[in-house]
């Protein structure tokens, strides 16, 4: 990798060896996962109570804020860093993971990339050192996918808009203090009618309903966010009106290289727990790694993980260099979503029927992978930005 | 308050240690690099002495290779000021040599302070603190678990066989650290940030010619299987038995 500087092809430096910086970056989000989250991570899931104190520890090590500039309560370094972070959680516990995720990528972005330099002053210094917490409102009941189908409407009113709707499956609706949503400010203009919002945690009009009863992520936080006459003063506008489709679709891009790096992490932990228990657990005399079958699904589990991680690492480390990431970005996610479940599934089975247990972490994992492939766009979705993206090359 | 933590880059203990084809030596291919855990101790008292005194600094000295850099921005990013790497070539070094060039360093700094780890936890020597006070001719104390410091004075509480020893001595001093001094905090993503702005000052050293050669290394036979003393309650009195008088652990 070191031999060349220039891919040939493409004229883009190739993926570097990663830095010093990344390195340590790396060591600190591995030592904190291993000793303070995977401790706390089956009962969290048992119980389906929220990491707060994850969460407040993350924060005061700078994690919640990681790719922001300093002046705004941020830690400065780049998205690489980031998804290295993710990756490194949720190889202990995805909740946390998603977390996190859901806060920078959805919460936090769309502020930094589209806020006035007012909002920006005003929310990102609380979000970027962990003093609260961001989520985002996009999908509704009607509107999943397709997400251009938004039916929450604005209503254009004295010094503001009058909102009405409701959000659901929302990562941290109820956790979170910040809430960037989506509405409609116009019937006509289709998707170019939609524009987004900031509302902020006790706005009248403004609340929590459904919290849902989930499969995995079961200690993350996703509740129904209901608005009924809400007034959304006019300086709450995200950015510039009738913006929204265009602003989330760029959150969403951004947004997935996490959900890649929390896949990443999930078929990391799963993948170490199944290398160890092979060597551990005896049968016919001897221990089950020794049986080709096993290996053979150590060997395509280690390389599904591989390809997953130079994916996602390229996706950030293009986004970091400015060039685009569209496509990559859903690349990174889509085969690193696949390659979590498929790789929870053989962690399983490698396990036996300890692997079907409760107490038996993969189980876990096997569980949390599941929404890998369904959150930020579904697979079907991923392949359908890949193959626009590709036939737009051509 | 000045104070100089002495840092050592040792291979993680989670590595499987292989030997070089000289059989003197281990084998550093693939072997990852970590600060040597009980230095972590030092560096952790170094910062709260610090932050209590709230003025001074802390100095990371490193001798080793160019690599060990790494180590030293890892407590650079903890929160140390700055950092002193002493290159030089260790391959045959004895701890005579590296506390020689480690003290002559620590001289002209003249700290109030001198941290270590007890000990490497790769070669066990368990040396280098001591040597360092035997050469600056500064009270020493080893294997500490809680330290005061008041002006011009330590009190240090090291762990001994069966209890605890409380010591005092004058300043400066050097102290090496033991586990439960303290519990190490994890270097920030601020920090990380912080430490690349940090200044790592670095020095080609020559080292004495070593007093002590290493003649051969041989790694521990396999462990062997174990052994199923019986099960349930009625088992207990026989393992303790075992444990006591086979074993001699407990
Ligand atoms: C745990 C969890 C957390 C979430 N967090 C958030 C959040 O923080 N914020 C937020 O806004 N949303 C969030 N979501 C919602 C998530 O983004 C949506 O569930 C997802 O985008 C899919 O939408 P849907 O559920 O309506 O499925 P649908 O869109 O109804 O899809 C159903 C099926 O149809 C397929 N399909 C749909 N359209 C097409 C097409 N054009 N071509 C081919 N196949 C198609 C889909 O791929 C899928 O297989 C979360 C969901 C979950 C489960």
């Amino acid at each position: 990798m070191a031999t060349h500087t220039q891919d040939d092809v493409t004229g883009v430096p190739p993926m570097a060896e990663l830095s010093d910086i990344h390195l340590q970056v790396r060591a600190t989000a591995r030592q904190f996962s291993d000793e303070v989250v995977r401790p706390r991570a089956a009962a969290a899931d048992e119980s389906g109570e929220f990491p707060a104190s994850n969460i407040r520890e993350m924060a005061e090590l700078g994690f919640l804020g990681l790719p922001f500039p300093e002046e705004f309560g941020g830690a400065g370094l780049d998205n690489l860093s980031y998804m290295i972070a993710v990756e490194e959680i949720s190889r202990s516990c995805a909740s946390t993971g998603i977390t996190l995720a859901a806060h920078i990528s959805l919460g936090c972005s769309p502020i930094w990339d589209f806020g006035t330099p007012e909002q920006k002053r005003k929310y990102l210094p609380r979000l970027a050192s962990g003093k609260a917490l961001g989520c985002f409102g996009l999908t509704e009941p009607n509107a999943g996918s397709d997400a251009g189908g938004t039916q929450t409407h604005a209503r254009a009113v004295d010094g503001g808009w009058i909102v009405n709707g409701n959000k659901i499956y929302i990562t941290n609706g109820s956790v979170a203090e910040v809430c960037v949503f989506t509405a409609r400010t116009s019937k006509e203009q289709g998707t170019k009618g939609i524009s987004s919002f900031i509302v902020e945690k006790g706005a009248p009009g403004y609340r929590v309903g459904k919290r849902e009863n989930k499969m995995g992520l079961r200690s993350s936080d996703t509740v129904e966010l209901i608005f009924e006459d809400c007034f959304i003063p006019k300086e709450n506008l995200l950015g510039v009106e009738g913006q929204g489709y265009k602003q989330f679709l760029k959150t969403l891009a951004g947004g997935r290289i996490s959900i890649g790096a929390l896949s990443l992490g999930i078929a990391q932990g799963a993948f170490e727990a199944a290398v160890k228990y092979s060597k551990e657990r005896q049968q016919f005399g001897q221990a089950i790694c020794e049986f080709q079958a096993v290996q053979f699904m150590l060997a395509d589990m280690g390389l599904k993980i591989e390809a997953s991680r130079h994916l996602v690492y390229e996706a950030a480390r293009r986004k970091d260099l400015g060039l685009p990431y569209s496509k990559q970005g859903a690349m990174a996610k889509l085969f690193a979503s696949e390659a979590a479940m498929w790789c929870a599934d053989k962690a399983i089975q490698v396990h036996g029927g300890f692997g079907y247990m409760r107490e038996c972490p993969v189980e876990r994992m096997f569980r949390d992978a599941k929404l890998m492939e369904i959150g930020e766009g579904t697979s079907e979705i991923q392949r359908m930005v890949i193959a626009r993206e590709i036939l737009k090359e051509s | 308050m000045k104070i100089v933590v002495c840092l050592k880059q040792v291979p993680d203990s989670e590595t499987r240690v292989k030997l070089d084809p000289t059989g003197k030596s281990l084998d550093s291919a693939g072997v990852s690099l970590v600060v040597n855990p009980y230095d972590e101790y030092a560096i952790e008292e170094a910062l709260k002495l610090k932050e209590a005194a709230g003025a001074g600094e802390v100095i990371i000295l490193t001798l080793g290779a160019s690599g060990a850099a790494t180590a030293i921005r890892n407590a650079l990013a903890m929160g140390a000021d700055r950092g002193i790497l002493l290159k030089a070539d260790t391959a045959n070094a004895d701890a005579r040599a590296i506390s020689e060039a480690l003290s002559s360093t620590i001289k002209e700094l003249s700290p109030d302070l001198v941290l270590c780890g007890k000990q490497a936890i790769d070669d066990d020597g368990a040396q280098v603190g001591p040597r360092i006070a035997e050469l600056l001719g500064w009270p020493c104390v080893t294997v500490v678990t809680k330290l005061e410091i008041s002006p011009g004075k330590v009190r240090a509480e090291r762990e001994i066989e069966g209890g605890i020893e409380v010591c005092e001595c004058a300043l400066p001093a050097v102290i090496t650290a033991q586990k439960g001094l303290n519990e190490p905090r994890y270097a920030s993503l601020k920090g990380i940030m912080a430490a690349k702005k940090k200044e790592i000052l670095e020095q080609d050293v020559t080292l004495s010619a070593p007093g002590l050669v290493t003649s051969s290394m041989s790694l521990p036979a396999g462990r062997s299987a174990g052994r199923m003393v019986g099960s349930g309650k009625e088992a207990v009195p026989e393992l303790v038995r075992i444990l006591r008088e086979e074993a001699r652990v407990i």
